[in-house]
């Protein structure tokens, strides 16, 4: 029961780096642009952040500078595939690249050091309820404000003007332009705010999940998440599922160790990247819905004429 | 956004043969105004940190060989994933087929750490060969079968791979003898490239041989064979592709297994090179490095040779930047970042031409 | 009534005398866009009145579609201003067209496919969606143009498609109507129908801006007409009173010359049957193929006729070997004998298929690659390839003799795909194909959007390959073309297909019927005259 509660209320945590990110991804692919520097930008943020908390103790500080320098590395992808035309895999590696490097350049003096991370929410009654308040009632506050954004996303997409703009443009940007719309500009504030997201979800990695600073730590979570909006088929909803879903994948590591299973520690650190591949393939073979759900001009640079 | 820049970008007629040439010399002077900026920031003397990257690997005998030595791994993976990549096939598990590669071709001389065969070495680029195609074809099965993303699934392949040989390199292949380090016994010579130019502490070896034997093979497959050219056809016109007849699926099959061919030939050079053992850390990132050179090789197997060339006085010029100036070694990183950057920026001269709005606009309505 | 001018200053309004001193509603002075290659618009003065039917008339590739884009802010001019009610303006973008009272109906759509008809609208008209849907309906009704506001987009045909188009730029009581060729995707008999509409709309004072190469429909509708070619206005005229020829000659230049053979002897052997074909397209936004028979015997050309966007595209695809069927329906298509349904294109290829597909950039030719290496895209089996590697000198060869032999305008061998016109590229793909001496010809729409001259040429040239004995598919739009070449005309309406009817023995209008899914309409005598071919 210990294990169950555990996993499920861990779940939360674990899942809301992928979630921040996945939710910005999606909503850059929505717009017909495939950033796949998620793991970059969530890197750099994640250094960042993790030296402003450390040295100010302001958690809401390092976020918002975290956001900052992910959504500043955003711009570079943004004007490489907007204004360069460059192709949108090269340029999401390169800048994924930098972002990495720069993590690792930024934060080199702070391996191992460690951060005091939020504190938890405490409702009373709620919180105290046996299972359903650790599962759901205890987590810190930004879980909460992640699940939030979440259903923002989904409402916008589905019942506002600005969702209906950002998926005509990624349907068909020829079409959006011929109306008025500004493809570049769309899709510009859509990368940035997918950079902001990334960055959300790197500082909360480094400042409040692990505060442990060690190079390297997003640990393949940036391709996760951006696993995960193919998972979901584009559809904030499913995303939100499918990352609770990673989510308690990531700590199937520590349950099978608190159960006293004997499986070396490696392969078990392996599952949720063998998980992702066999979710993606489970996924993407349903070429109908993939079609049906996937923005038309994904990955494809737009140049107005004219 | 549009009316923010200052420029028209307009489509060539024909792809810029200046460019091939311009681009690569665009990017690496503004990698290096770059870089000046980042190592003033990082308060390090840009002279001595310019003179330790650019001019100190040229300095002795044993920094060229080391030049060579790093050029290698890189030269080899960047004309394996460059096939892939000219036909949109995007092997980003390059690092994980290495791994895998070098795993792979481990076992013969760990299971007989005694030998002296001729036949040990070959054995074993076999094997190193045949296990990166293995790899890489997992994710070519996913692709092909389950329309699953290569991208993706590469790089989980990736996360695994150092999986597995961590958990080799400390449980089964452990050197029972090596004080618990995380390592495998050491490999006999057999087991060993040549090395080249006699010197003691000359470190480059007959994989350089390989490297430049597969960087013909990859010329004449790019420029002059039909399949080659189907697969040219299926990343610069899908439907075009398609029409003809040539088959997504085997393009898609062909290109992961020579990237995966190349990574684990590299891996082997490494175990049978310069490591001479399996330990936890094979390469220096060459798998992603390689991504890098093959871009700033412009995809062409003559461009990826100087390409590779350039990374390698890089690498090994981060040694000496460490030393001379206290450059940090997550440096290199930072520049590979860099170089790809703007070798994306500067490469739109290819295709496009850049003219002046206003020039454009003084003829213009009123 | 006034007699028309060819001369500077241009018409004035014919319906209403008293416009003839107003301030005109839109007046172009010495429009000029140039392209990189090409001038698409040279000095163009155009002048329209409120109310006026205009039309713009010229060949494909006159500059028609330039001018448009221009009037609504789509593309900037390099030289040239711009007067609204007699003020001059730069229309920035569609938006501030938009404000002006400038509404357009593109020639390809730009309704978004996923998404409802009212969330179409309401991205360019304001409001909420209850209200739009009202004022849609309300539309609608007053135009004739039934649609229902909460369908999506993709379950439409073309038509109501158009008619949405048509219904978003009346929302917003445009003062002037472009429609860039509306009838290109309509079945005859709905084209009248179009016309009412726009005849009502006029006598309201909306003023229409209609863009077409077909000669005859501009004579039906429009009081006057500015005729383009090379990019120049190269007469302004009352298209009502003159004729046919007089017209063609201010859009082409010459006599259109005309495709003429013999009649097939029919006995020919079956080189294509297709029996029972019946496909679900995977492809949510295609049309589905139901149970689909006919062959086409060697020594005939068989048309294939119908409004695009009723399965063509999925059927060709399907022969082309681009889209193959499971083995067990190997038997739903078979070429020279074989079943080949499952084959994929190379294998067909090899049975003697060649295949001139509906896109000629991208699909029958890669872009980027020279014409040389799109010579060996498909022609390689003609001895280009040996041990694996190309033989250089036997590409170049065969690239050369088809240049020369379709005449295709162009810098070399060496040239680009993407740098040729769009005629010229159809002749190279249609050398290419035919250079493969094929006993399967199949060609989609073989003279799409290609000037006269080039487009007669290829005519003539697929009547030839018939003499010589090939078997020849001809999926199309145009009937005038179909009529002019085929032997027998099959009709394609909502992925079902028609019985065949000897050309000889049919005629356009009994068609035109069945292009709207009548098809019981062969040997019913015509009754709808509202149409000419």
């Amino acid at each position: 029961m210990d294990t169950f509660v555990f996993v499920f209320a861990g779940a939360f945590a674990t899942a809301t780096p992928l979630l921040l990110a996945a939710m910005g991804e999606l909503v850059v692919e929505r717009t017909g642009v495939l950033n796949l520097s998620v793991e970059g930008m969530m890197a750099i943020s994640a250094a960042i952040a993790f030296m402003v908390v450390y040295t100010t103790g302001s958690h809401s500080l390092g976020f918002l500078i975290g956001a900052v320098s992910a959504a500043a590395l955003s711009v570079i992808f943004a004007v490489l595939v907007l204004v360069f035309l460059a192709n949108q895999v090269a340029a999401g590696l390169a800048v994924g690249i930098l972002g990495l490097g720069l993590s690792a350049l930024l934060a080199r003096s702070f391996e191992s050091e460690t951060l005091i991370p939020l504190r938890d929410i405490n409702l009373p009654v709620l919180s105290d309820l046996p299972v359903v308040g650790p599962i759901l009632f205890t987590h810190d506050p930004v879980v909460y404000l992640t699940i939030a954004i979440g259903l923002v996303l989904a409402w916008m997409f589905t019942k506002t003007r600005l969702g209906l703009i950002l998926r005509v443009v990624g349907e068909n940007p020829e079409a959006a332009h011929n109306l008025g719309f500004s493809v570049l500009r769309t899709r510009f504030w859509a990368i940035v705010f997918g950079g902001c997201m990334a960055g959300l979800a790197g500082a909360y990695a480094s400042t409040v999940l692990t505060p442990v600073w060690s190079q390297g730590m997003i640990a393949g979570r940036g391709w996760i998440a951006v696993a995960l909006v193919v998972f979901g088929t584009w559809k904030p909803l499913r995303v939100m599922f499918g990352a609770y879903f990673f989510g308690a994948a990531l700590l199937a590591e520590l349950a099978v160790q608190s159960l006293g299973i004997d499986i070396p520690s490696q392969i078990m650190s392996s599952m949720p990247y063998a998980l992702t591949i066999l979710v993606l393939a489970a996924v993407s073979k349903d070429t109908v819905r993939i079609r049906l759900n996937a923005p038309v001009s994904l990955g494809e640079n737009y140049r107005p004429s004219a | 956004m549009g009316d923010l820049i200052p420029w028209r970008i307009v489509p060539r007629e024909h792809a810029s043969r200046q460019a091939v040439i311009l681009v690569p010399a665009m990017t690496i002077v503004l990698t290096i105004l770059c870089s000046i900026v980042l190592f003033t920031a990082l308060g390090a003397s840009p002279g001595l940190a310019l003179y330790a990257f650019f001019v100190d690997p040229f300095s002795s005998a044993y920094s060229i060989s080391e030049i060579l030595v790093k050029a290698s791994p890189l030269i080899l993976i960047a004309q394996g994933l460059a096939i892939g990549f000219r036909a949109k096939v995007w092997n980003i598990g390059a690092e994980g087929q290495l791994i895998i590669g070098a795993i792979s071709a481990s076992l013969i001389p760990i299971t007989w750490p005694q030998s002296t065969s001729v036949l040990m070495l070959p054995a074993m680029i076999l094997m190193g060969v045949v296990a990166g195609m293995a790899w890489a074809s997992i994710a070519a099965f996913f692709r092909t079968r389950y329309n699953a993303s290569e991208i993706i699934v590469t790089l989980m392949l990736n996360q695994i791979a150092f999986q597995i040989l961590y958990y080799l390199v400390t449980g089964p292949l452990r050197d029972p003898r090596g004080y618990n380090f995380p390592q495998s016994v050491p490999f006999p010579d057999a087991a060993l490239y040549p090395t080249l130019f006699g010197g003691a502490d000359i470190r480059a070896n007959l994989s350089l041989a390989i490297t430049i034997a597969a960087s013909f093979a990859a010329w004449l497959y790019v420029s002059r064979s039909f399949s080659g050219f189907r697969l040219l056809v299926g990343g610069i016109a899908p439907a075009a592709a398609r029409y003809a007849g040539f088959s997504q699926k085997r393009a898609i099959w062909i290109s992961l297994l020579v990237g995966g061919a190349a990574a684990g030939l590299v891996g082997v050079g490494e175990i049978a090179g310069p490591i001479g053992k399996l330990q936890p850390i094979l390469s220096p990132g060459y798998g992603f490095a390689g991504i890098i050179v093959a871009f700033l090789g412009g995809l062409n197997p003559i461009g990826i040779v100087f390409a590779g060339l350039f990374m390698a006085v890089i690498y090994v010029g981060s040694d000496s930047a460490l030393l001379l100036a206290d450059i940090p070694s997550s440096a290199p990183i930072v520049f590979q970042g860099f170089i790809l950057v703007f070798y994306l920026a500067a490469s739109l001269l290819i295709h496009y031409e850049i003219r002046g709005k206003a020039a454009v606009k003084s003829g213009g309505a009123a | 009534m006034m007699k028309h001018n060819t001369s500077y200053p241009a018409p004035v309004a014919i319906e209403n005398p008293m416009s003839e001193m107003a301030t005109p509603l839109l007046q172009l002075s010495g429009i000029t866009k140039r392209y990189p290659s090409v001038v698409a618009n040279d000095g163009i003065d155009l002048t329209i009145q409120p109310g006026e039917i205009h039309a713009i008339l010229g060949e494909n590739g006159a500059g028609k579609s330039t001018l448009m884009k221009i009037i609504f802010g789509v593309a900037h001019p390099d030289e040239g201003r711009i007067h609204w009610c007699g003020e001059e303006v730069r229309i920035e973008n569609p938006a501030s067209a938009r404000t002006l009272g400038i509404g357009m109906v593109f020639q390809h759509f730009s309704l978004f496919e996923t998404v409802s008809v009212v969330e179409n609208i309401s991205l360019t008209v304001p409001g909420s969606l209850e209200e739009l849907a009202d004022r849609i309906r309300q539309k609608s009704d007053e135009f004739g143009l039934p649609v229902n506001p909460g369908a999506l987009v993709h379950n439409l045909s073309v038509g109501e498609r158009q008619r949405v188009e048509i219904i978003r730029c009346l929302l917003q009581e445009p003062r002037l109507l472009i429609l860039d060729e509306p009838t290109s995707v309509l079945p005859p008999p709905n084209v009248e129908q179009l016309f009412a509409t726009l005849r009502k709309l006029a006598e309201s004072g909306v003023a229409i801006l209609y863009i077409s190469h077909k000669m005859d429909e501009i004579k039906a509708l429009c009081s006057s007409a500015t005729i383009l070619r090379l990019g120049q206005v190269t007469g302004r005229i009352d298209p009502r009173t003159t004729d046919a020829s007089e017209l063609a000659r201010l859009m082409i230049g010459r006599e259109i010359p005309h495709a003429t053979h013999a009649e097939a002897n029919g006995d020919g052997e079956d080189r294509l049957v297709v029996s029972g074909l019946s496909y679900a397209d995977p492809d949510p936004h295609s049309v589905d193929l139901h149970n689909i028979s006919f062959s086409v015997k060697s020594g005939e050309i068989l048309g294939v006729a119908g409004v695009s966007g009723n399965g063509q595209q999925t059927m060709a695809r399907l022969f082309s070997g681009e889209e193959i069927l499971p083995p067990q329906f190997r038997e739903a298509i078979q070429m020279m004998g074989q079943p080949v349904a499952h084959m994929n294109a190379e294998k067909r290829r090899r049975l003697g298929l060649s295949f001139v597909p509906e896109e000629r950039l991208g699909r029958g030719a890669a872009p980027g690659l020279e014409l040389k290496n799109n010579g060996l895209l498909t022609a390689h089996r003609l001895g280009m390839v040996r041990r694996g590697f190309v033989r250089r000198p036997q590409r170049d060869q065969f690239t050369d003799k088809c240049i020369t032999d379709m005449d295709v305008r162009c810098s070399g061998r060496n040239a680009a795909a993407a740098s040729l016109s769009g005629g010229n590229l159809q002749k190279f793909i249609i050398g290419r194909e035919m250079m493969l001496e094929p006993k399967l010809l199949i060609v989609s729409q073989p003279t799409w959007g290609i000037d006269v001259g080039a487009a007669a040429m290829i005519r003539q040239r697929l009547v030839d390959l018939r003499e010589t004995g090939a078997a020849i598919l001809v999926i199309s739009e145009e009937l005038e073309e179909l009529f002019e070449i085929s032997d027998r005309l099959i009709v394609m309406y909502d992925g079902r297909m028609s019985d065949p009817v000897p050309t000889r023995a049919t005629h356009p209008e009994e068609i035109g019927r069945m292009m709207i899914g009548d098809f019981d309409a062969v040997g019913k005598s015509g009754v709808d005259q509202s149409w000419v071919i």
